[in-house]
């Protein structure tokens, strides 16, 4: 008979009984909803592999992270609960250079032991507090990379732009999210719309893919509402120079625009381009409101709401 | 064996075939996608898929409390009759593009059709 194994704690799993059955058996408590595999609230995540049918449903880059339907799962062999981790690295500034007056791309050294996938975002930690920033680095490369825009007013702008130098330490989280790229599906077009410094998870899941052979299309479409806030334009181009399967369309939603920039959202930019969805994988990052719109225009546009992933860049209230 | 109407329909599959289909009408159906505003798109596909395994005559827990409970808010809002039939016409225009037979739909809209006092909280 299985075990579930949780924090150093083994349940014994009944005859046909599943692991949200075991655990609210044992008053411990967990979130669930439909009890149906459907509503997705009793998602955990495991050590090693689960069942098949504990995983209907989640997207693929839960899959690969281990995450299942407690509801669904009856393991057939002993099954190790990951609960989430908090574990924190230390870290160096490696570099800081202005990629535009507003907007610096900041190089952390990569602590012993760190792993994430490019797309991922952690939290940067800076007197009580935590920003998440999002990685726009390879794992073979020897820094991890982020771009921050300067907000005005901004406590960790401040420390960023004004306070942060070479060689400083900077404590830092483990790697989260689901905004990354899974192989298996080499052929298959991938749709990236980023606004602002939204263009660096997509800069790092572009280049995972390219790294990892991705045969299929990648169009990436970078909005802003200002010329200036079209960063790393000639390092885009170059590569899509260097990729045939590579196409990157700048867009500019105010204001005229120099040659090569789309006057319009990039969202819509990408949906009068690209018209059917059909097939498609689709990231976006960046303003919440263009997530929103850019959400519902893929899906009537034929993306499965599955093949939709979502990275909104929230404001800090602390 | 009798099947059941869920497996007649074709199931799981049948579900996530028709969820896509079902949520992409509703989306565009300016009579009713206003209730759809803000909400987080991959929630309501869930909910969705929930609706529709429901609809189908398939495994679900929802409770008549549940599904007045879940649409309180939106009765608030003003959500009544003329909404629900128009939820009723993209459920069959659905199965209609999805070739299921006209027997089967019928049954799958009585079976929507008697969550309607509960939606609407009367």
């Amino acid at each position: 008979m299985a075990r579930l194994i949780l924090e150093g704690r083994e349940l014994l799993l009944k005859e046909e009984e599943s692991v949200l059955d075991c655990l609210l058996r044992h008053d411990i408590e967990v979130s669930y909803g439909c009890q149906a595999g459907v509503c997705q609230s009793c998602l955990l995540q495991s050590e090693g592999r689960v069942p098949e049918e504990a995983q209907t449903g989640l997207k693929d880059t839960l899959r690969v992270q281990n995450f299942f339907l407690a509801c669904q799962c009856q393991p057939r062999n002993d099954l190790v609960i990951r609960l989430p981790v908090v574990e924190n690295f230390h870290s160096r500034v490696v570099s800081l250079e202005h990629l535009t007056p507003e907007v610096v791309r900041l190089r952390l050294s990569v602590p012993e032991g760190f792993e994430y996938r490019p797309g991922q975002f952690l939290n940067l930690f800076h007197e009580g507090r935590s920003r998440s920033y999002s990685l726009a680095s390879l794992p073979c490369e020897p820094f991890l990379e982020f771009h921050v825009r300067r907000v005005p007013e901004g406590r960790f702008s401040r420390w960023i732009f004004q306070r942060l130098g070479e060689g400083m330490p900077v404590e830092i989280s483990s790697a989260q999210g689901e905004c990354f790229y899974v192989e298996g599906q080499r052929e298959q077009p991938l749709l990236l719309i980023a606004t602002g410094t939204g263009l660096a998870p997509l800069y790092g899941i572009l280049r995972d893919a390219l790294a990892q052979g991705h045969e299929g299309p990648i169009h990436l479409y970078h909005g802003s509402s200002t010329a200036e806030g079209l960063y790393l334009q000639s390092t885009l181009q170059a590569l899509a120079r260097r990729h045939e399967q590579f196409h990157y369309v700048p867009c500019q939603s105010r204001g005229p625009v120099a040659a090569g920039v789309a006057a319009a959202r990039a969202n819509d930019k990408a949906l009068e381009d690209l018209r059917d969805l059909k097939g498609w994988r689709v990231f976006l990052c960046g303003n919440p409101e263009m997530i929103k719109s850019a959400q519902r225009q893929c899906f009537l546009a034929g993306a499965k709401v599955q093949e939709i992933y979502s990275d909104p860049f929230l404001p800090s209230s602390s | 064996m009798t099947e059941t109407l869920y497996d007649r329909l074709g199931g799981e599959a049948a579900v996530n075939a028709a969820v896509d289909i079902f949520y992409r009408k509703v989306l565009a159906d300016e009579r009713i996608n206003q209730f759809f505003d803000g909400v987080d798109m991959e929630q309501q596909a869930a909910k969705q898929k929930a609706f529709l395994t429901l609809a189908f005559g398939g495994p679900n827990h929802y409770t008549g409390k549940d599904m007045r409970e879940g649409h309180k808010h939106l009765v608030e809002r003003g959500l009544n009759d003329s909404h629900v039939d128009a939820v009723l016409e993209n459920l069959k225009a659905t199965l209609e593009e999805l070739n299921v037979a006209p027997e089967l739909i019928q049954q799958v809209l009585g079976i929507a059709e008697s969550a309607r006092d509960d939606v609407l909280n009367r």
